[in-house]
């Protein structure tokens, strides 16, 4: 039999990490603070639209973008969250999930040989992506001392002629860090300079704290070479709906469309009804969930600083990505001792790129109780491999 | 603050203030003072606890009563309500627009005992034109909290 893979399929690793989950998985007792999605159910008032539209009967394709409705929410809604402005009708695809409007921006802005800048630590499915569309990955180690933002000194040593795109992804999985506007600047003016374009991964954009989102494609100039990528998952606690959707220039957006014309066809029809509704009347459950996780961010903080574990305070998403240098473990190392011994998971942070080697990623998308025995076992641990270290080692 | 307070409060009335602080970013002492503020003033009126009696071994028959009202000059509603609300029986009294005037929620041991507080004791009050007993047969939610038992969720354990 001949050979039936594709070479460059195999090139792509699976994820070093799956040993360590697949071990989680096999531990029923063990409780997480390692999911990447909303603790919350979808508001009923959404799931019921989802309900109602199957009662309707309302199965049947949609228009390959999207239901022109849900397109023209989606618009409406850019524009007055986020400043940006999109025509329904040529400039918005409606897609599965984010992760989808990634795949369909970097196979429709691509040739061979291209570069892709691509900040690390950041979510895990950017790189294979990247490869998967003939693009060469150009991995971007950011720092902790900069709060996990890109700064446009480590921009501009990344930049070379072959250069095509930045992914940016504020607020980040998984750092849980964000870019302001003043932070974005410097970036913007490099890559109208460079001429380069951008996919702006904004999934997190609702869940800010303390400061509103700021999206990179509403700065001058920016829109005709920005690609941004949102959907429902997060802001309304809609991960299992799979639907998110991506806007940006109708010169690319036609391209973009043209491939999920042929792969994907449209997304879910339920799904789209229960969006717009989501959209409609679904700002009061974004704002309540929104407090939610600020009220648990502020408590995480309170309990890293009192069992001294070091981590930047976070102002986006649902993470928190502490440091863990101080035990001369790897992250990998910590987590799964961490999980053996008190039987909580953790993600390494090297799971999100090598330059996470020392971090872990903690969700708070979960209740406070949960929280709270979490990390009182998290402290007992710290506190114990504390007691183990040789003498004259000490932080 | 104190939106967010009551917020908090009105979901779990044992919140822990201390962490409660922590969660709202603001000192415990202020938390601690605005709450008997509000204690004094009357917009905290209790802490009672939410129970589901269906699950104990007590029996108890809780009505719905609607009370039809011939109002008194000069007292309108207020003085029958005020008198209404000292029987120890009677566990919540409203005033409602529509059909009728009061609904009285009533709890009894028995079916027979609710009864006859309606025929001896509301019924026969002056300005009580007339009463429409409900007897409810199951709560399924109660103080906004749901009582039917919840399928488990199955989110994974690690998600990236």
């Amino acid at each position: 039999m001949r050979n039936p893979l594709s070479d460059k399929v195999i090139d792509i690793k699976p994820s070093g990490i799956r040993k360590f989950f697949d071990v989680v998985q096999e531990m029923p007792g063990a409780i997480s603070l390692g999911v990447g999605e909303p603790d919350f159910d979808t508001p009923w008032h959404i799931r019921e639209e989802g309900i109602y539209s199957l009662e309707k009967g309302r199965t049947f394709y949609t228009s390959n973008a999207g239901l022109m409705e849900l397109r023209v929410a989606i618009s409406d809604y850019m524009r007055s969250r986020y400043s940006l402005s999109y025509d329904p009708g040529s400039e918005i695809v409606v897609t599965v999930g984010g992760s989808e409007g990634i795949d369909l921006a970097l196979r429709a802005m691509l040739n061979e040989g291209d570069e892709v800048i691509l900040p690390e630590p950041c979510y895990v499915s950017y790189l294979p992506c990247i490869k998967l569309a003939d693009g060469v990955p150009v991995r971007l180690p950011l720092k902790e001392e900069n709060e996990f933002k890109l700064t446009a000194e480590e921009l501009l040593s990344a930049i070379t002629d072959k250069t095509k795109i930045l992914i940016l992804s504020y607020p980040n999985n998984p750092t849980g860090a964000v870019m302001s506007r003043s932070d974005l600047e410097p970036i913007v003016k490099i890559i109208l300079e460079k001429d380069l374009f951008v996919i702006s991964d904004e999934i997190y954009s609702e869940l800010t704290y303390q400061m509103d989102h700021c999206s990179i494609a509403s700065f001058p100039g920016m829109r005709e070479r920005t690609i941004v990528v949102n959907g429902f998952s997060k802001s309304f606690a809609m991960t299992g709906w799979r639907l998110g959707y991506a806007a940006g220039p109708a010169l690319i957006m036609e391209q973009m469309i043209k491939i999920h014309q042929f792969a994907i066809m449209a997304a879910p029809t339920t799904s789209q009804y229960a969006a717009v509704e989501a959209l409609a009347n679904g700002q009061e459950d974004v704002d309540m969930m929104r407090e939610s996780y600020n009220q648990r961010r502020r408590y995480l903080l309170h309990r890293f600083k009192k069992m001294g574990l070091s981590c930047f305070e976070p102002r986006g998403a649902f993470y928190m990505f502490p440091c863990i240098k101080e035990f001369g473990l790897t992250s990998e190392e910590f987590a799964t001792r961490f999980l053996q011994e008190e039987e909580v998971a953790v993600v390494p942070g090297t799971a999100f790129g090598d330059c996470g080697e020392g971090f872990l990623r903690i969700s708070y998308a979960y209740s406070i109780d949960e929280l709270k025995v979490a990390l009182g076992r998290l402290e007992r641990f710290v506190s114990r491999l504390r007691g183990q270290r040789p003498a004259g080692d000490l932080f | 603050m104190r939106t967010e307070i009551l917020r908090m409060m009105e979901k779990n009335s044992k919140i822990d203030i201390h962490e409660l602080a922590i969660m709202l970013g603001t000192d415990e002492t202020l938390i601690f003072q605005e709450i008997e503020k509000m204690e004094n003033e009357g917009v905290i009126c209790g802490y009672p606890t939410l129970i589901n009696w269906d699950k104990t071994d007590l029996e108890k028959v809780t009505a719905l009563i609607e009370v039809r009202v011939i109002p008194q000059r000069g007292q309108g509603f207020e003085k029958l309500a005020a008198h209404i609300t000292n029987y120890p029986e009677v566990k919540a009294l409203y005033l409602m627009s529509g059909g009728y005037d009061f609904a009285v929620f009533l709890e009894g041991k028995s079916l027979k005992e609710v009864s006859m507080f309606v025929t001896r004791k509301l019924s026969t009050l002056d300005s009580v034109a007339g009463t429409a007993t409900h007897f409810i047969l199951k709560k399924y939610k109660d103080h906004g909290m749901i009582l039917i038992e919840k399928e488990e969720h199955n989110r994974m354990k690690v998600s990236l």
